[in-house]
């Protein structure tokens, strides 16, 4: 029972992690209809913008309050990488718009193997730990076996973090303006364009927007897992596909869940099964939900016109 | 259809006005040398090493000058470029086919008609040239082992382009069978005995066997999916590899696998070795010109057969389906078999690939088969223009020759300091390639097609009317 509460509050940290990655996967697809097998990618290079920019507040200008220190990393991270997300849609995925179908998907694949080996070249291999963030813990209740289930401050400002965010992301997404152009550029991009919206600068905005929750899932991946490496993108950008399809490829609300899904089966595979096959449950679960199920759980399911 | 794949980048040329204007040019090179400070902001700026386990920080500024300043100058010469451009007849690419059928045999068809048998015969005459150009056997070691690795990539690639350039299946996992095949050949020589020329077989078979196993769930799927799934497929093949200790050795890898024998003659200095035999010296470097001939005539079957099987029902009915699956069914195909044999028979390749590399290597371990050997594979049929046989050869000796080449040249030690490795950089331009590939020529390297099937005369196709990896 013990394990069970503790494995779930573990799973649902790891979970909106991969939920606020899916997202990314899961707008870009539904507005320009390719997998952006780079995000993953975009996702690590912000855990290491992340990562110098701690080093530079807490060890040169010495700002002592973590909290503090976490919420400016926060915003710079977000800030760079959406210039990054920007910038990499504008190089790699404008000219291609229009282009054989699988052109930008091959795109991609040379973007994320450049952005990761741009980092191993100019960060070098090795792990790269951060010092002691946040350490403390609150001890919800103690087992009779002496098992404390416990819930780091760690874990809260991930969930806190995430679900203020997703606020204020769904709040622009169904409020405002920008988030109208987009939804009527996911409907049709032909007729959006007719109707006055500029369709460059709204895709443009999509992958900022991926890009920058993309930084906040890097920060508290930074926060959780205290070290970042260079090839940490690959494994939890598939993980993050796995859970938009999961959730239904399109769809933000199925993006988060799935990403709470995925987190949840993870960690319990890890806790009652085996450790060494918790990526083989990853990528079975996204085949089998690819090849049996490939709406989703909250999807439209896609039907082909002749 | 018709709309030429290089108009997309006519949205950045336009922006730019048909006389060179210095002041806009130079605003415009100015914000792109502001956004490359942004990028590299601070992962360039700053570098992180570690004392103990504590982390510092090294700035670097000096370097994202340097990077600042080269995008300001490639941004304003490609203004400089685009304006001399647009002021010229915007002529069409000669290279890359405009017209739908061209009634003359194109550039394309009359080179190919020398340069195929010219390629063939530098590569079988390549160890003796190297043998005469270096003066001896051991000199030209270097050269052959890079000949073997080059046809080794041309033979993979022209395994997947069964799959990916003639059915239009995207199979981002095809280092799975690769795998099937190393292992295959190691676990069965180093636990039974089995000797390479029984193995190769039962490599082939085997990893076909996979194919099938791994192709039938994703028969349904198109495009991207299918793209993810095989993707998938590939690193669950190789995450079994590594945690299945008790039969693949986990990361360990296996190792001391038999060497290839000279049907039956092994390469040693022994009594009835290959050297005793012919009454040659023993020299080393028997074995890798053998293993260079072997690839060599492996890489030419899988051409072979593929040129073969096009003429085929079944490769007539993979084309078919890589233009239209619901038609090609709804004429009566039936796409399940089709789909089962593209899989199978590009598996089967893989796995003979797979088999020569174990007794290449005499080793092998899960690390050689991760999703980035699938990625290059890839590139190789991509860049080469899928489907077509010699841009696959191409394509290989430039994607695994090139950085080799990049190795050697010593002017770039003098340019960057003693350290310089291009090796580091390899993938990182790689992946820049590829990149630079999709935007420029997304048809690859040779555009156009020879038709299967000819009426009267053979007439060059060009390569927007053909759809690829549609699923």
């Amino acid at each position: 029972m013990e394990i069970f509460v503790q494995q779930l509050i573990n799973g649902l940290t790891l979970g909106s992690i991969y939920g606020l990655i899916a997202i990314g996967y899961t707008m870009v697809f539904g507005i320009i209809g390719m997998v952006n097998f780079a995000h993953g990618d975009v996702f690590m290079l912000s855990a290491f913008i992340a990562l110098i920019f701690f080093l530079i507040l807490t060890t040169w200008l010495g700002i002592s309050s973590i909290a503090l220190a976490l919420l400016i990393v926060l915003v710079i991270a977000m800030a760079l990488t959406s210039l990054w997300g920007w910038a990499i849609e504008r190089i790699a995925y404008r000219p291609l718009r229009g282009s054989f179908r699988l052109a930008p998907l091959i795109s991609a694949i040379g973007v994320s193997i450049f952005l990761s080996n741009f980092v191993q070249v100019s960060q070098g291999a090795r792990n790269k730990p951060t010092p002691p963030m946040v350490g403390d813990v609150i001890v919800l209740f103690q087992g009779a076996s002496g098992y404390n289930v416990a819930l780091s401050y760690k874990q809260i400002i991930i969930m806190v973090t995430t679900a203020v965010l997703l606020t204020i992301f769904w709040y622009i997404v169904q409020k405002t303006s920008l988030g109208r152009a987009q939804r009527a550029c996911e409907q049709d991009r032909k007729m959006a364009a007719l109707l006055g919206i500029n369709v460059d600068q709204t895709i443009s905005l999509t992958f900022v927007i991926g890009a920058a929750l993309a930084a906040v899932a890097g920060t508290m991946y930074l926060l959780y897992y205290g070290v970042v490496s260079f090839n940490d993108g690959f494994v939890p950008g598939v993980k993050a596909f796995t859970a938009a399809v999961l959730g239904g490829i399109g769809s933000l609300p199925g993006a988060v869940l799935g990403g709470l899904i995925i987190g949840l089966i993870e960690t319990f595979w890890s806790a009652y099964f085996t450790i060494e096959y918790k990526d083989v449950a990853a990528f079975s679960i996204l085949a089998i939900v690819l090849i049996f199920m490939p709406s989703g759980i909250l999807g439209r399911p896609e039907v082909e016109k002749v | 259809m018709n709309a030429p794949p290089i108009a997309s980048t006519s949205a950045e040329q336009s922006a730019v006005p048909s006389r060179f204007d210095l002041r806009a040019a130079l605003k415009d090179s100015f914000i792109a040398a502001l956004i490359m400070l942004g990028l590299s902001i601070p992962i360039l700026a700053y570098k992180t090493d570690q004392n103990g386990a504590q982390l510092f920080l090294t700035p670097r500024w000096g370097l994202v000058a340097i990077m600042c300043a080269i995008i300001f100058g490639l941004r304003l010469l490609q203004h400089a470029f685009m304006a001399t451009r647009a002021a010229r007849q915007a002529l069409p690419d000669p290279h890359q086919a405009t017209e739908p059928v061209h009634a003359e045999p194109s550039a394309y068809q009359r080179v190919s008609r020398f340069a195929i048998p010219f390629f063939l015969g530098i590569a079988l005459a390549f160890p003796l040239l190297v043998y005469v150009v270096q003066g001896g056997l051991n000199e030209s070691r270097y050269w052959v082992d890079l000949g073997i690795l080059i046809l080794t990539y041309v033979m993979l690639g022209w395994g997947l382009n069964i799959v990916v350039g003639l059915a239009g299946l995207l199979d981002l996992g095809y280092v799975a069978f690769y795998a099937v095949g190393a292992y295959s050949y190691a676990l069965l020589s180093t636990t039974f005995g089995l000797s390479f020329w029984i193995c190769l077989p039962l490599a082939g078979i085997l990893a076909a066997f996979w194919g099938m196993i791994l192709g039938f769930p994703v028969l349904r799927l198109r495009g991207d999916y299918l793209a993810i799934v095989t993707l998938a497929f590939g690193e669950i093949v190789r995450m079994v590899l590594i945690n299945w200790t008790d039969l693949t050795n986990g990361g360990a890898g296996i190792s001391s696998i038999p060497r290839a024998t000279f049907f039956g003659l092994p390469f040693t200095a022994d009594e009835g070795g290959f050297a005793n035999t012919f009454g040659l010296e023993f020299n080393g470097m028997h074995r890798m010109i053998f293993l260079y001939y072997l690839i060599l005539a492996l890489a030419l079957l899988t051409n072979f057969v593929t040129m073969r099987l096009r003429r085929l029902p079944i490769g007539r009915a993979w084309e078919a389906l890589r233009e239209d699956e619901i038609a090609c069914r709804s004429l009566g195909i039936n796409t399940t078999n089709t789909k089962l044999t593209a899989f199978a028979i590009g598996a089967m390749f893989g796995g003979f690939a797979g088999s020569f590399f174990a007794v290449r290597q005499g080793f092998v371990s899960p690390e050689s088969f991760n999703f980035l050997e699938s990625a290059i594979i890839l590139a190789i049929v991509v860049m080469g223009g899928m489907g077509s046989q010699i841009g696959v050869a191409i394509a290989a000796v430039v994607l695994v020759g090139g950085p080799e080449m990049l190795r050697n040249l010593d002017f770039l030690k003098a340019v960057f300091g003693e350290s310089f490795d291009p090796n580091e950089y390899r993938l990182l331009i790689f992946g820049m390639g590829m990149v630079a590939m999709m935007v420029w020529r997304p048809r690859g390297l040779i555009s156009e097609r020879e038709p299967s099937v000819v009426l009267k005369e053979r007439k060059a196709i060009s390569g927007s009317f053909v759809k690829e990896g549609h699923g």
